[in-house]
């Protein structure tokens, strides 16, 4: 697919003012990779989301933040101190031109500001604020604190996973929560602009974290809602007996699924032709009727006849092998990948998945994950590695705002820039 | 919300061949901020959440599947069999009237229905056509079979998930919920870039590569530093206590987190500052790491005696992060924040009665959004026929007798 320049891409006559932490990031992120000009605002001497690890080299720096790389990328930077009256009013100038202003403050602190919603609308009537908070701008909750791991207890995931005799676990990964309620955050604008366009009226998108992991109840919602279960993976697993979805191999782990019922012989059969054609497989195994294999009636010793030979074939094999045979006999077999595997995917390089960004301040390139999406006529683009601290002060203030270097040195000594 | 305020999506139609999960939650935001949103289905191959558990009293039905009844808010059920030529000439009538079209079938199969973009745009030439599914239309895996719980082992979500000295522990499906967020937003910029230029355009989006986005930071650690993070259970290396608590009750948890000495102080005021608070071995941040798993021990001592709602609102009250475990009867009957917030709608349906599902998870200040009903199988044939097709009534019935509308 040929390659579009940002100048011509789905979002790229919008300016976005992004004042997120962490909890934002994504957002910001997705509308630049869109095309949008988005303009990352930080604190003078840098965010404090810069503290966060992993760091380049492990050298704890606010400059080599990899978590601050990873979601700023298409995004410009500079830094401002909102808390002033010069800082905002600079910031209402810059308000004049842009088209979304995207937070994670706690609600509330913009309007102690003077930059509520309702403030911006006086400077620019058609803005879009996207506000992202744990809880949301309203009810009794909203000024709870809500870090990843009270936001996933919330919102009814971390109930689910985990092993019975341990506490329940969240997603591990710093901080899903977060990515998932910062991506809906750049739906509710992209909603925003639709009416926007329509009707030339802007408005406040108030995105909950809490709603947005809620909304795997999907499933369990409706488990109560009409049947009056509470499903439990963690204590019942799906299933009166133990049954085994992650099986080690020689070099990790792999998932695998036993099917029973309609579709049990044709997902279930083709992984024990091939243990068969191993030796691998049992008399057991082989006449196994899995249109029959029902896991509600299911005895844990006919589990156990079931599992035991499929553990064996499983250690005999890597992650590699299995996932090879799996494809050839288009089985439901998939491996654990971690970083290293998913890095070394043949499915993704030829799909031209990664992209390499220039880092001339560390003198070297990183891969990042490229682009959300392929399109025939405006594909997204990763288009820059993330801004250094003010890094574009210069380029933005001189020359956009018309601010005068020696008015900049002087924002820059009583630290509003 | 004030009625007067409008349904910011209205007069958009989207047709809808997209099923499971991800497909439906695509078009979920879409339809309930009132756009046309039409699925298209058939009584030999209905959407798989139909049909499966949960369903109304146990009882399975076409139109009882509680996740489908719950992910297809007022959208439009046409069913028309596309196995046969006429049933492909309906469908290309109504994308013919359409703005957008989205599929999530394996790669290959709507080119082999003859719906593919490059058709597809031959009758609406600026419509916007969005597939999705599980590693992308391109490349050797595109036809691996599989759902988002096998992609989320693919993604790195599944490894990084559980505790440091065990297996990886099943998460479900994460994924799932993932890349339609991804998908509604390029279908809406694909708009916006329609409206300047009059141009529609072909979105294809892998749910493999967008799940690696939300791992990007853990990717970087190994492209820049060679690192494959570990499992850590609920830990986090810059807070103490950071986990999930027994409370008072069965199988009743919350959690916990202190990050800043400020916290921590908060934290031991609400305990009534007992005698080990005061332990050097806790005193600070790297103290309470470094005797995490004996700080963890006393801190459940503590919960126990507390149901896990007394424990969130004693800790939150002095500014300390708490939050219960909740299950889904927590969040759908007892949850105060949800309930004010208006986040579940009561809708009635003809089959199953009144049932409950959820708006979508951000509110607009000068929008309004709908909850309506999911739609029984093939309810709206007629309607979408000679309303949205404009369809002459002969035609309608040639169609019903020729057995193409099932």
């Amino acid at each position: 697919m040929e390659e579009i320049a940002k100048t011509d891409n789905m979002l790229s006559p919008y300016r976005v003012l992004d004042l997120t932490d962490e909890k934002g990031f994504l957002c910001g992120k997705i509308l630049g990779d869109t095309g949008a000009d988005v303009i990352k605002i930080e604190k003078p001497g840098g965010d404090h989301s810069r503290s966060i690890g992993p760091f380049y080299h492990d050298e704890i720096d606010p400059q080599k933040s990899l978590y601050w790389f990873a979601f700023n990328t298409s995004k410009r930077g500079i830094t401002l101190d909102i808390e002033t009256a010069e800082g905002q009013k600079i910031f209402k100038e810059l308000l004049k031109t842009a088209d979304f202003v995207i937070e994670s403050f706690a609600p509330g602190y913009l309007d102690k500001l003077g930059l509520g919603y309702s403030a911006l609308t006086k400077v620019n009537p058609k803005i879009i604020l996207v506000s992202i908070t744990p809880f949301g701008q309203t009810g009794p909750y909203k000024n709870f604190k809500g870090p990843d791991i009270v936001v996933w207890a919330m919102g009814v995931e971390m109930y689910q996973w985990g092993d019975a005799d341990r506490p329940p676990l969240r997603i591990n990964y710093p901080f899903h929560c977060y990515h998932h309620a910062a991506s809906e955050g750049a739906v509710g604008a992209m909603v925003a602009l639709y009416h926007r366009e329509m009707t030339g009226e802007g408005q406040h998108v108030d995105v909950s974290i809490q709603e947005c992991i809620a909304e795997g109840l999907e499933s369990y919602g409706p488990y109560w809602d009409t049947m009056k279960t509470i499903q439990c993976y963690r204590l019942f697993g799906h299933r009166r007996v133990h049954v085994t979805w992650l099986w080690h191999c020689k070099d990790g782990y792999v998932m695998w699924l036993y099917w029973g019922g309609p579709f049990g012989t044709r997902v279930s059969a083709p992984l024990v032709e091939w243990m068969k054609s191993e030796g691998m497989a049992d008399d057991f195994l082989i006449a196994f009727d899995w249109t029959k294999l029902d896991f509600e009636t299911v005895s844990q010793e006919v589990m156990n006849r079931v599992e035991e030979p499929t553990n064996k074939f499983f250690m005999s094999h890597t992650k590699a092998e299995l996932l090879e045979g799996a494809l050839k006999r288009r089985i439901m077999l998939y491996p654990v990948y971690d970083s290293s595997d998913i890095l070394k995917s043949e499915q993704l390089a030829v799909r031209n998945f990664w992209v390499e960004l220039d880092h001339p301040e560390l003198g070297t390139t990183i891969t990042y994950p490229g682009p959300f999406a392929k399109a025939t006529r405006t594909p997204p683009v990763v288009s820059r590695r993330a801004p250094l601290i003010g890094e574009h002060n210069r380029e933005i203030y001189e020359k956009e705002l018309g601010i005068l270097p020696k008015k900049l040195k002087t924002l820059e000594k009583a630290k509003i820039i | 919300m004030n009625d007067n305020m409008k349904m910011p999506l209205k007069g958009l139609k989207v047709v809808d061949f997209a099923w499971y999960l991800a497909g439906a939650m695509t078009t979920k935001t879409l339809s309930d901020y009132g756009a046309d949103v039409i699925r298209i289905e058939s009584t030999s191959h209905p959407d798989a959440l139909r049909e499966q558990l949960p369903s109304k009293d146990g009882i399975i039905g076409i139109n009882r599947g509680g996740r489908f009844n719950w992910l297809n808010t007022g959208k439009l059920s046409l069913t028309v069999n596309i196995t046969r030529p006429e049933g492909i000439e309906v469908v290309k009538k109504l994308v013919a009237k359409a703005d957008i079209v989205v599929e999530n079938f394996a790669s290959g199969v709507m080119k082999k229905l003859g719906l593919d973009y490059e058709e597809l745009r031959k009758i609406k030439p600026d419509i916007i056509m969005l597939s999705t599914c599980m590693q992308g239309q391109t490349g050797p895996h595109a036809q691996h079979p599989g759902f988002g719980m096998q992609l989320s082992a693919l993604a790195g979500l599944v490894n990084a998930s559980g505790w440091p000295d065990r297996a990886p522990i099943y998460i479900g499906a994460p994924t799932d919920y993932i890349v339609p967020r991804y998908g509604t937003m390029a279908i809406l910029a694909a708009l916006a870039y329609r409206r300047r230029t009059g141009r529609g355009q072909y979105i294809e989006i892998s749910q493999y590569e967008v799940s690696i986005h939300f791992m990007t930071a853990s990717i970087l650690d190994y492209t820049a530093n060679h690192r494959i993070a570990g499992r850590e259970g609920n830990r986090l290396s810059y807070a103490a206590p950071h986990g999930a608590y027994r409370c008072l009750g069965k199988d009743r948890w919350c959690a916990i987190a202190v990050f800043t000495d400020e916290e921590w102080q908060s934290f031991g005021k609400v305990l009534k500052n007992p005698a080990w608070f005061k332990d050097p071995k806790f005193a600070t941040l790297q103290a309470r790491k470094e005797n995490e798993d004996e700080l963890d021990k006393l801190v459940e001592e503590w919960t126990l005696n507390y149901s896990p709602e007394e424990i969130m609102t004693l800790l939150q009250k002095e500014g300390v992060a708490a939050g219960v475990l909740e299950n889904a009867e927590d969040m759908l009957d007892h949850d105060p924040h949800l309930r004010y917030r208006g986040f579940f709608w009561e809708v009635d349906h003809p089959e199953i009665g009144k049932y409950r599902t959820a708006r979508p998870p951000f509110l607009l200040s000068n929008c309004n959004y709908e909850i309506r009903r999911a739609p029984l199988i093939g309810e709206h044939n007629e309607y979408v026929l000679r309303e949205i097709i404009g369809m002459p009534d002969e035609e309608i019935t040639h169609l019903v007798l020729a057995d193409i509308l099932q």
